[in-house]
């Protein structure tokens, strides 16, 4: 692998002073209030809270023991470029990841064209280069358009700084198909990163199969859609000693089927969204169409499953897969919608408020899953540290606001968790050693 | 009532009234000339998704005898195959001022959606797989008239639920009304967690002689391409309403086009004991009943449109009475409406 497989778009490099900041980062086994110096876009030094002077360039902030974390890492996200830039492209994808806090996101190829092959991904990282306002890593597509019919080229592709390999928004059907790639792996590197789903049982369903599914008429997609492929691709991984990555898993059978591969050794990740931590396939019943998304919002033991496997490291990371549609493309029916919900704007306060708040799973486990997708991509996990970059978002729990009601910075508007009064504000997100956003509230202060 | 999306929204009162509303149209369809004046100049417009000659005839023939004006949209041959979006051709009709919308598609809560783009009353003839309100509403009227009332009453919904909105809106509707209901079907055609609207569920009709009503739904021939039942004779085999297992004491129902032969034999169809012309007589009252409540009785939007009209033809009234009145508030007032201010 030559080229560093993250890129942004080069920013002013920050010089800040945050003082009194409760500094968490589970990685350091750091929680303690500190004043943080950050020259020339590097942590500098962490001095005892209220003893840091600014230098004469640099901003002060006053954290009066507001949060600083490690930026956040977003190992499933979609920017939609190339080819449907209406519904979002690097820039604005990149800003609504700064405004939630995260420092880096990995794009998934399904994109028109799809990328899956190196000159794409070459004038890709070019565009990011260009506009984005966090880092960002792109993963290839397996096969040849989606198609999961040919292996795309893939030491080629890794070669040219694809993050890792996935088929998203489409299952691999094929098993054979799947070993190639896993057997490939051994060549090039790079995680293969999985979308569960059995077409043949998920059928044309538009949510979960269950009592909400039967009432609205609508063809349900079974949990065993999922669960019965994460068990066949986990013995392929376990058999070819490959690493693989599962994608927002959703119900009961599929974390068992993890917690099980992992009992045995096998190398295998996962990750879960937001959403299916906190909704269920009741929220459906008004069919809203913002909570249509694929896998389909399950039943309340499987969401309890899912933050069981939080807790325990079963899932290993959480993933938005931010899915932006356009407006006009999600007022239809329900069974006419795109599935997939934004997520990047709201992840750490809808989380906070669903799920810290309530004392179901502590602030310092949520940050450590909010991060932790960069190791399961072989990268350098964000870390507050001297002579590390900056990357680390600073936020305001206290600060309450309702989810999408100053407007998005997601070019789309299809959040699930739109219209909910949420706790936790992010106010300020440095990324690459740059200030990526920055909350209107948090006023500049006068240096000393 | 300013809409009628789903029985969900129904209770045990409100289907009372509309089906006893109902039972008073019943005798129009009697006189010489079958029509009364009670929604003339009013509009009713028939958009269509799905193929229909039924459920739109009949809702076309319920809003003449009232004397309404009908214009029926189908979507093949329309602008809706040339990709137009549900919610264009909505906003698009509603500039000929439809009083009430009656909206068939193949897509759960499209009526429900369709109420947010335009301020006529909706009407839901059935969307997706998910209710057909007026035929559960026409099936209850039917029941009583034959039995005098369903409550205690066991009825059996036979057949393909899994695809059936007819099942769905009759369940709920049936057990408002008193009903114990079950429904029985080969298990690839019962949806999981059906239960949860009340219904038992059976995979066999060994126990049908316990019914009071059979109600035999639709066997469409696509279900067998698509592999949900091995054959139609298969199916006929285990689940057809025939002489050997229809007891004589048993009603029995279908909302029709029958498929004689699949999921009924022609001797029960045929029989006395089969409701299925009632059920048609009973749809154009029942949908009279439903047109007259949205549209004869004011509804509070048009009562607020109307005042909203009232208040604006009177407003500038007021303001030339008052020109040159001493009252500097609302001299100053009427200066600052645009193009009133003509000195």
């Amino acid at each position: 692998m030559s080229d560093a497989p993250l890129l942004q778009a080069p920013r002013p490099r920050a010089d800040l002073l945050l003082r009194d900041v409760r500094v968490l980062d589970p990685r350091a086994g750091l929680d303690a209030r500190a004043d943080v110096r950050i020259c020339a876009g590097e942590v500098a030094e962490l001095g005892t809270a209220g003893t840091l002077e600014p230098e004469p360039e640099a901003e002060l902030l006053e954290g009066r023991g507001r949060l600083l974390v490690p930026a956040f890492f977003d190992p499933h996200v979609h920017l939609r470029t190339p080819g449907q830039e209406h519904k979002e492209d690097l820039e604005s994808g990149t800003r609504a990841a700064a405004a939630g806090g995260f420092g880096a996101v990995a794009a998934m190829p399904n994109t028109a064209p799809v990328l899956d092959s190196a000159p794409l991904l070459g004038s890709l990282r070019e565009t990011a280069r260009r506009e984005a306002r966090v880092a960002v890593g792109f993963l290839a597509a397996i096969t040849v358009g989606l198609q999961g019919e040919q292996l795309t080229e893939m030491a080629e592709l890794r070669a040219a700084g694809a993050l890792g390999f996935t088929d998203d928004g489409l299952p691999l059907q094929s098993a054979g198909m799947l070993r190639k790639a896993l057997q490939y792996q051994r060549l090039c590197g790079g995680v293969v990163a999985l979308h569960e789903e059995d077409p043949s049982l998920a059928r044309a369903g538009s949510m979960h199969e269950g009592e909400v599914s039967a009432a609205l008429g609508l063809s349900g997609i079974p949990t065993v859609s999922e669960s019965t492929m994460v068990l066949r691709d986990a013995a392929l991984a376990g058999y070819e000693d490959a690493r693989v990555h599962f994608q927002h898993l959703s119900c009961v059978g599929s974390v068992e089927a993890v917690a099980d591969a992992k009992r045995r050794g096998w190398r295998v990740s996962a990750e879960v969204t937001p959403h299916h931590l906190l909704l269920t396939d009741e929220n459906v019943r008004g069919l809203d169409t913002r909570m249509k998304m694929n896998p389909p919002l399950a039943s309340q033991p499987d969401r309890q499953a899912l933050i069981e496997g939080l807790r325990s490291g079963t899932i290993d990371c959480i993933a938005t897969d931010h899915a932006p549609h356009a407006r006009d493309e999600k007022e239809v029916p329900f069974e006419q919608a795109p599935m997939g919900t934004t997520g990047l704007e709201t992840a750490f306060a809808a989380l906070y408020t669903g799920l810290v708040r309530p004392g179901m799973i502590d602030l310092g486990l949520l940050v450590a899953r909010m991060t932790a997708g960069a190791e399961l991509f072989d990268l350098a996990p964000f870390e507050i540290a001297p002579g590390r970059a900056a990357n680390a978002a600073l936020i305001d729990l206290d600060a309450e606001w309702v989810a999408g009601e100053q407007g998005w910075e997601s070019r789309s508007d299809n959040c699930c968790f739109a219209g909910r009064r949420l706790h936790g504000r992010i106010l300020l997100t440095l990324s690459g050693g740059g200030v990526a956003y920055r909350e209107r509230a948090l006023e500049p202060m006068a240096a000393a | 009532m300013n809409h009628l999306l789903s029985i969900e929204d129904l209770d045990r009162a409100a289907i009372e009234r509309i089906v006893e509303r109902a039972a008073r149209f019943a005798e129009v369809s009697d006189r010489e000339i079958k029509k009364v004046p009670a929604l003339r100049g009013r509009m009713v417009l028939n958009l269509f998704y799905e193929a229909s000659t039924r459920t739109r005839s009949s809702f076309e023939l319920a809003a003449k005898r009232l004397s309404a004006d009908v214009v029926n949209f189908a979507a093949s041959g329309s602008s809706v195959e040339k990709g137009e979006s549900l919610k264009d051709t909505v906003l698009t009709l509603s500039a000929h001022k439809p009083d009430a919308i009656v909206l068939r598609t193949p897509w759960a809560g499209a009526a429900e959606l369709v109420c947010k783009w335009c301020s006529a009353a909706i009407v839901n003839a059935g969307d997706g797989k998910h209710e057909h309100p007026t035929q559960a509403l026409l099936d209850v009227y039917t029941l009583r008239a034959r039995l005098g009332g369903i409550d205690g009453a066991s009825i059996w919904i036979v057949g393909d639920v899994a695809h059936s909105r007819v099942a769905r809106s009759n369940i709920i509707a049936f057990r408002r009304m008193g009903a114990r209901v079950t429904v029985a079907g080969p298990p690839t055609l019962i949806p999981r967690g059906i239960e949860a609207l009340g219904c038992d569920v059976r995979y066999t009709l060994a126990e049908l002689g316990s019914a009071d009503v059979v109600y035999a739904l639709r066997m469409q021939r696509e279900r067998m391409t698509e592999t949900w039942v091995p054959s139609l004779r298969e199916y006929a085999a285990w689940y057809q309403v025939n002489g050997q297992r229809l007891a004589p004491h048993q009603v029995l129902m279908h909302p029709g086009p029958v498929n004689r032969g699949v999921e009924l034999s022609g001797e029960v169809l045929d029989s006395p004991q089969a409701v299925v012309t009632a059920q048609v007589e009973a749809g154009v009252v029942v949908r009279m009943a439903v047109l007259y409540e949205l549209l004869a009785a004011a509804r509070p939007a048009d009562r607020a449109r109307a005042a909203q009209i009232a208040a604006e033809d009177a407003e500038p009234a007021a303001l030339r009475a008052r020109a040159g009145d001493r009252d500097p508030a609302r001299a100053a007032g009427a200066g600052n409406v645009p193009g009133a201010g003509g000195r």
